[in-house]
């Protein structure tokens, strides 16, 4: 299982169309032919129009809609609970669509297993009996599915509710069971069908951040429908949104978040938890106030003056980040006459990958007025993140309508005191007059 | 008035007579079986002190539904006993015992059928209205014609009679079965056959049960009526106080059909119940919680942690 950018396809959909009602082929015949939705609702129902995607192996691929938007029917058509009305699925290597009823069951023994809204546990069986229900069907013997079910009850944080029925556990425990269930069945594919809409808040927060871990762990490809746009957001490597039936984008969240495809989307989008979704790298800026360490102090206040910020950042000579100078402790320098900064280099500012998200970011920035550095796996500076940008990428505003950078921190010392100080230090003799004050 | 009128009762009549000529051979046999069935049942019932008898549904009272059934069931067969009808009263039970065997036999797959297939379903669904509404009468001449006088008629007509609710609530049992989980079935890849045993006969059990208790309560007030065609037993007994007049033979019979009725209802509604309260009931909950306790340790946490996932 192992991952890489030309991962292999786990799940292809080609062109997929569902209609419900008397005569399914005709109505996708009229889409096709360009007819829209609405006009066919007297011939039955266009559930899913047009749908194509690839799924990677290893990959969480979300679909995201609201009820009614067909995401329901997309997921029962890709394990063929559901035939299609047109196109065509592609499990692994093969082709389900037209396949016998005895080949599909024996691609969703082996290659794809489901995890239920409302958990569909069996409930006159007992937690390991239904944790080991797809082993059963898959034919190994009692001991064999027992022992390995136990695991994966252990897996999934189940210890010790084995031989409970399903009735006596929590809702939370009980979608443990039925995403136990699927992933006991060691199939590559695993569909989640609203998975955790059924859960309350705080349970269904913790279930989403174990499925990216058991996902790390086991690396199964996961397609997961939901409605909610922050789950989506936070599971998803990549996300198709539905609407009426088509997909209307597909994107991973910051791609969606940042350049929706349309309208909808955005309206959509604008309601999610950005600061969950949005990283470092997306929303930092580029580096004005920077300085080597060699540089020197009157080059370092010469660039302060010039940018009116009161902090530069310090590189070291491979460019990486070595921290911060105030303007202050460097007039003091300058004032002495010394030449090297790394006596006054603080290092507080904070540096952070720039895959982090925007929430990570809060916290820092609130202790520290500082600029948050943005460095890669190299301490190589790649830009910062002023107070001011961090706000306006939370609450959706556009920085760049105006022509004014923005500067943080401002500078605590004025121009002309850092100008004398510069013009004394270097006996500047025009400048030796107003110098004389300082 | 017209001349008009539809020869429907006629055709009917020269449908039956047909096939009383035709099929001959198969309602020999059939009799031959049916009386078979009831006469090795009667033997069972009837050939016993009736001491051994009352023991042994005592029995099966406690171990159902508790002791003060069993106490109940007990004085019931003591006033069969008293008002001289226990020997009727074990025919009549031995008739309602393979008229329901059979008519479950017959139903339940009817009803699965039904939910399997919505064409079935619609072409069953008529057929037992017309069974159902039809007085129960008219069967019996038909039945008599074909199986001649005795107990035959008497179950055949029986069965017909109490068919319908046993396929309604089969059909209703088996539709209403959460659909999540039957997908659930498939989406692990379960054949349909073993969807129906292992997911929708389980889960439709208590609904099918109701059924099967609906099918035994008909049987019972049909078997009466077949007492006309000389099923015997109690039903004799109701006909020929009704021919005489006699109202101490008829409310002796009646209270015993009565007993019966109670008995039969509540041992088969408990059946249906999961929850039964009786000693079958505790010994399942003894043993599951065994189980659990076993398993379970003392303080295990209402939400069990978040394990960091090794493989």
């Amino acid at each position: 299982m192992t991952e890489s950018n030309t991962a292999p396809i786990a799940v292809k959909a080609d062109h997929l169309y569902k209609a419900f009602g008397r005569r399914p082929h005709e109505i996708v015949k009229k889409l096709k032919a360009g007819k829209n939705r609405d006009e066919l609702s007297s011939l039955g129902v266009a559930a899913v129009i047009d749908a194509s995607f690839e799924v990677k192996k290893g990959e969480i691929f979300v679909v995201m809609g609201l009820s009614g938007s067909g995401k329901s029917t997309l997921i029962r058509m890709l394990n063929g609970l559901w035939d299609t009305t047109s196109g065509t699925v592609t499990v692994g290597e093969t082709n389900i669509t037209d396949i016998s009823a005895k080949e599909l069951r024996e691609v969703r023994r082996k290659s794809i297993s489901m995890v239920f809204q409302h958990f569909a546990l069996l409930p006159h069986r007992t937690v390991i009996d239904n944790v080991a229900y797809g082993l059963e069907i898959q034919g190994m013997g009692r001991d064999e599915r027992l022992a390995k079910a136990q695991t994966i009850i252990d897996l999934v944080g189940l210890a010790g509710w084995a031989e409970n029925l399903p009735s006596e556990l929590s809702g939370g425990m009980q979608q443990r069971v039925g995403l136990g269930r699927a992933l006991a069945a060691d199939t590559d594919v695993l569909l989640m069908d609203e998975a955790f809409s059924a859960l309350d808040p705080l349970i269904r927060r913790e279930m989403q951040e174990q499925l990216i871990e058991l996902q790390a762990a086991l690396g199964k490809t996961i397609i997961f429908i939901t409605h909610d746009l922050n789950e989506a957001m936070f599971l998803g490597d990549r996300i198709a949104v539905m609407r009426d039936g088509r997909i209307v984008q597909i994107g991973t969240p910051e791609e969606i978040l940042t350049d929706p495809a349309n309208d909808y989307v955005a309206q959509f989008v604008q309601d999610v938890d950005r600061a969950r979704v949005l990283t470092a790298a997306s929303v930092m800026e580029p580096v004005r106030s920077v300085i080597t360490k060699t540089a020197g102090p009157r080059a370092a206040l010469r660039t302060m003056r010039d940018l009116q910020t009161s902090v530069t950042f310090v590189l070291n000579r491979d460019r990486s980040f070595a921290g911060i100078v105030r303007d202050r402790d460097v007039l003091k320098l300058v004032k002495r006459g010394e030449t090297d900064l790394r006596s006054i280099i603080r290092d507080d500012a904070t540096a952070v990958l720039p895959d982090t998200a925007l929430v990570d970011l809060v916290e820092p920035s609130v202790e520290s007025e500082l600029p948050i550095a943005v460095v890669d796996e190299k301490n190589r500076l790649l830009g910062v993140i002023p107070r001011v940008t961090l706000l306006a990428a939370i609450g959706n505003v556009t920085t760049n309508t105006g022509p004014l950078p923005v500067v943080m921190p401002p500078a605590t010392i004025s121009i002309s005191q850092i100008t004398d100080v510069l013009g004394e230090s270097a006996d500047d003799t025009h400048l030796a007059t107003e110098g004389a004050r300082a | 008035m017209t001349d008009f009128r539809l020869p429907l009762g006629s055709l009917v009549e020269s449908f039956v007579d047909y096939i009383t000529e035709t099929f001959d051979f198969l309602f020999v046999f059939i009799r031959a079986v049916f009386d078979g069935a009831y006469e090795s049942i009667e033997y069972v019932l009837g050939e016993p002190p009736f001491w051994a008898i009352m023991l042994v549904l005592g029995a099966l009272a406690f171990g159902i539904r508790g002791w003060k059934f069993a106490v109940g069931t007990i004085v019931g067969l003591v006033v069969i006993l008293g008002v001289d009808q226990w020997d009727n009263a074990m025919d009549t039970l031995a008739l309602v015992l393979v008229a329901s065997v059979l008519t479950i036999a017959i139903s339940v797959p009817l009803g699965i059928l039904a939910a399997k297939s919505n064409l079935a379903s619609n072409i069953i669904r008529p057929v037992l209205d017309f069974m159902q509404t039809m007085p129960a009468f008219v069967y019996l001449i038909p039945a008599l014609i074909l199986f001649r006088v005795g107990v035959v008629p008497g179950i055949v007509a029986t069965i017909i009679f109490a068919m319908a609710p046993g396929v309604r609530l089969t059909e209703l049992g088996i539709r209403s079965v959460d659909k999540e989980v039957v997908e659930a079935g498939q989406a692990f890849g379960a054949s349909p056959w073993r969807i129906l045993r292992q997911i929708q006969l389980p889960l439709a059990t208590p609904t099918i049960m109701a059924g099967i208790n609906q099918v035994i309560m008909l049987s019972l007030s049909m078997v009466v009526i077949a007492g006309m065609v000389g099923a015997g037993g109690l039903g004799a007994e109701v006909v020929a106080s009704l021919n005489r007049i006699d109202i101490a033979l008829g409310f002796e019979a009646g209270l015993s059909v009565v007993i019966l009725a109670i008995f039969l209802d509540r041992i088969t509604a408990s059946l249906g119940d999961t929850h039964s309260t009786g000693m079958f009931g505790s010994i399942r909950v003894v043993l599951r919680g065994r189980k659990q306790t076993d398993a379970a340790p003392s303080s295990v946490p209402a939400l069990a942690p978040t394990q960091p996932a090794r493989v």
